[in-house]
């Protein structure tokens, strides 16, 4: 072996080393969450922490399911209103509209895709809130005022992967279809968002997994109580603020039990993103 | 992974071989220079610890307040830091106990286990029930307070014949605030579920100050013009009612130590106790004590 | 779904378009419109003092200077972390490995722990650096937690940067008799340079925007920090107080549009230089 070969094994496995940093990264943080969570819920019984309806830590009384249920009606309610938002600007600025207005508004639109988080809570919290509380009734801080927060802060993240998707069907499907007689919308309808469901999906599941990791935007306009939300002008909390609001000051079991809601969140979220990855590997195989 | 971390160290020495690609002669170089950083300030920010550095942590109540001496302190006092952290009151008993902080705050009494620390009452506060500045109620019974936080009064009927509901607001789990609720005013019972939860006082008195239907709790001092704070069985929250007992939802501030004070820590706490700020903390809306030093065991 | 089928296609596609254009300037109108009250109210708060002086009373009067440098500094300890271990990543990806079960492990990892809700992070660094490693609430915390945070974006976008680099570049290397060290350190590195720096950049972007994560690594404390061990409060986590807590709301407007402000030259930066190396190149 020359010296130069052997240096390029050198640096071939410290390379290695450092690749290795992220799988490893993942595992450090899964190992310590779980190490963290997991002895109390067992402790307890698995049932009444994910069945529990009762929240009161330093009672002994550890029930996630508000929290559980908070999570996913937030997360349902940013789908409802991001996606169809989301979907429809993208098949008009794809489709429908002049490209230099696209090429205006698509770097826009992903530009605010970097506002802070902490912003959109804000933004929620002077107008949403009060128009809210003024309109509708209730308190304000609800299920549809953390939704519709949400389904904003996705818009960017659904908008702009939907136009990659949508654009990257072939024009030869839409002349093919236009050749037969149909109107662009059936064109869109019947051929082009077929073509680019894979695409889509994975940015609607991306979208999704923001929305359910999402915390400080959500405590601030979402209320927090640790109960199931009886309307969606009531209340309620995340999992992730469940972590947030409490961590500071919780110490021994509640700790222990914060760890707990973290490893439900975590689950959750590798779910997902299981599927997004089987999803989007389905889309490259195309 | 520590190995992959220390990896880019050993790449000046292959540096020499080959010249470089600059990128990596920056980077290279950067490393070792935050490493020097940090190898230079490691010893200095231990040192200081012992020397200049005073670190403050616990309760959430206190730490406004405790910033505002600590800012005050400094200024007398150049070269010394005082480090005030949030945490809450447990977390900053559990710090002074193991050593992460010089003094802990706690903002409710030592329990039995906890009574080997040094306690230095630095202040009183008091718990005042908070309601919108529109509203029409000016006084509940510590009764009726309690059952509009367990749930079982729902709307403002009974007090001021409109049907509205009561937005209820407290603060998280594990605060000392509403441990001090918790204790004075609930005793045993809980806190209804559907109140909305806050983490901070300040975001309480924010919550309470905008929606008209609202009650909450937060400290007397930090009660201000944006919201009303309620007379208790008729008395009003205010300093005399406290130092006569008359009005009943008290807590003391506290400033633990693991051993009696001495050096700067001993400073630090006699300045908050001297005149100039004890009528800084008067005038901030604290009940100002004077110095109760016990040591136990 | 009936009524769809008894419409004539043309006056079908009318409504659509009618539906879509509402829905599109819905969207774009409430992005803007964030943008424009924080920048309304935010810009007449903004002058070189409150930039260069730092806060007092929790934030109530002065400026936000102290904020302002532990920003940079928290961001700065997570790309000195994160950039070598994100391009070393990407040159082994692809430079120096064939895809093997050995690749698929390290893009998985990769992927998910960019899925990974930045309070989990938090919660982590708060065990590993806070407690365990005995940093306290400090820079150095914060730094690391977001360099973790920040990694799979720099692996990615090294990756696709190294990748758009021209095949034929390599091969003329390699003939000309350099070892593959010397073909990607010479060669492939500073053409996918742009590409790896805009990566950078937008890490940089994410630093800043983030609160969950550092508020429990980096802590609060509003004085200038004067070492890693220093605890310090971001812009973003002074923010979020601030708003929250209703301490000033002027000052609280000022520190968002710094902050968004800021964001935005950064993504505008990423975007033009994506546009110029990567897309092009493609």
């Amino acid at each position: 072996m020359t010296p130069l070969e052997r240096n390029d094994r050198l640096i071939r496995i410290g390379l290695l080393m450092i690749a290795l940093s992220a799988i490893s990264i993942l595992a450090i943080i899964t190992v310590f969450i779980f190490e963290q969570g997991t002895p109390i819920m067992f402790k307890y019984g698995l049932k009444s922490f994910l069945l529990g309806r009762d929240w009161y830590p330093t009672e002994q009384s550890f029930g996630l399911l508000p929290m559980i249920v908070g999570s996913l009606m937030v997360t349902a309610g940013a789908l409802i209103i991001g996606v169809p938002l989301g979907l429809a600007s993208a098949i008009f600025l794809t489709e429908f509209s002049h490209r230099r207005l696209t090429r205006i508004l698509k770097p826009v639109i992903e530009l605010l895709a970097g506002i802070p988080s902490v912003v959109y809570g804000f933004i929620g919290l002077m107008f949403l809130v009060p128009f809210i509380r003024e309109n509708f009734g209730g308190p304000g801080l609800s299920v549809l005022a953390a939704s519709i927060i949400l389904g904003i802060m996705i818009l960017p993240t659904v908008i702009s992967i939907a136009i990659d998707s949508i654009r990257a069907v072939p024009d030869s499907y839409r002349e093919g279809s236009i050749a037969l007689g149909a109107t662009k919308w059936q064109t869109v309808r019947l051929v082009v968002l077929p073509a680019a469901r894979s695409g889509i999906v994975a940015g609607i599941i991306l979208g999704m997994g923001r929305a359910i990791g999402e915390t400080m935007a959500v405590i601030m306009v979402a209320g927090n109580a640790a109960n199931i939300p009886d309307s969606i002008l009531a209340p309620v909390r995340t999992l992730t603020s469940n972590i947030a609001l409490e961590m500071a000051y919780a110490g021994g079991e509640h700790r222990e039990a914060l760890f707990a809601t973290g490893v439900i969140l975590f689950i959750i979220i590798m779910i997902l993103n299981t599927l997004a990855n089987v999803t989007t590997a389905r889309q490259r195989r195309k | 992974m520590r190995q992959a971390e220390e990896k880019p160290e050993h790449r000046p020495g292959s540096g020499e071989k080959f010249p470089f690609f600059p990128l990596f002669k920056f980077s290279s170089g950067s490393i070792i220079f935050i490493l020097l950083v940090a190898l230079l300030l490691f010893p200095s920010c231990r040192q200081g610890k012992s020397g200049h550095t005073i670190v403050v942590a616990g309760s959430t109540s206190i730490q406004p307040f405790a910033d505002k001496w600590a800012e005050v302190f400094m200024e007398k006092r150049h070269g010394v830091v005082v480090d005030v952290q949030g945490g809450g009151s447990s977390a900053g008993i559990q710090a002074v106990r193991t050593g992460a902080a010089d003094i802990g705050m706690s903002s409710r009494e030592l329990r039995d286990d906890e009574k080997e620390l040094y306690e230095i009452e630095v202040a009183r506060d008091g718990l005042a029930i908070i309601v919108h500045p529109g509203n029409p109620v000016d006084s509940l019974t510590i009764e009726e307070v309690k059952s509009i936080f367990i749930g079982e009064i729902t709307t403002w009927e009974k007090f001021t014949g409109q049907k509205k509901a009561i937005t209820v607001v407290v603060r998280e789990e594990g605060s000392g605030t509403r441990g001090a609720f918790q204790e004075m005013v609930m005793g045993k019972s809980r806190i209804s579920r559907k109140a909305i939860v806050q983490d901070s006082n300040g975001t309480v008195r924010e919550i309470v100050s905008r929606d008209p239907n609202a009650i909450g709790f937060i400290s007397l001092g930090l009660v201000n013009e944006s919201v009303k704070a309620l007379a208790l069985n008729g008395v009003k929250p205010t300093e005399e009612a406290i130092l006569n007992r008359e009005y009943r939802l008290v807590r003391p501030f506290l400033f633990l130590t693991k051993e009696a004070p001495s050096g700067l820590v001993k400073e630090f706490i006699d300045f908050v106790l001297s005149e100039e700020i004890q009528e800084l903390i008067h005038k901030e809306g604290l009940i100002p004590v004077r110095p109760i030093t016990r040591s136990g065991g | 779904m009936s009524l769809r089928l008894k419409l004539k296609p043309k006056t079908e596609q009318k409504i659509i378009q009618v539906i879509l254009y509402s829905f599109t300037s819905i969207a774009v109108l409430v992005l803007v419109f964030i943008l424009v009250v924080i920048l309304k109210n935010g810009l007449p708060q903004l002058s070189l003092e409150f930039l260069t002086r730092n806060p007092v009373d929790m934030g109530r009067e002065g400026g936000i200077l102290s904020t302002i440098v532990a920003t940079i500094f928290l961001t700065l300890i997570a790309l000195l972390v994160a950039t070598p271990l994100g391009v070393g990543t990407a040159i082994f990806l692809t430079e120096y490995t064939t895809e093997s079960w050995i690749t698929r492990v390290i893009r998985f990892g990769a992927e998910c722990l960019a899925g990974i809700p930045s309070i989990i992070f938090g919660l982590f660094g708060f065990i590993l650096f806070v407690n365990k490693l005995k940093f306290g609430w400090s820079m150095l915390s914060g730094g690391l937690t977001l360099a973790f945070m920040v990694l799979p974006t720099i692996i990615r976008t090294s990756e696709e940067a190294i990748k758009a680099v021209p095949e034929a570049y390599r091969l003329v290397s390699f003939s000309l008799g350099s070892t593959r060290w010397q073909m990607v350190t010479r060669v492939v590195l500073p053409s996918a340079l742009p590409g790896i720096v805009t990566g950078i950049i937008l890490s940089v972007g994410r630093s800043i925007g983030e609160t969950a994560a550092v508020i429990f690594t980096a802590g609060s404390a509003l004085r200038l920090p004067t070492s890693v061990f220093s605890s310090a409060r971001t812009m973003s986590v002074h923010f979020y107080i601030m708003a929250k807590e209703g301490i000033s709301m002027p000052k609280a407007y000022g520190t968002a549009a710094v902050l968004v402000i800021s964001i935005l030259l950064i993504n505008v930066t990423t975007y033009y230089l994506m546009e110029k190396y990567i897309r092009r190149k493609k």
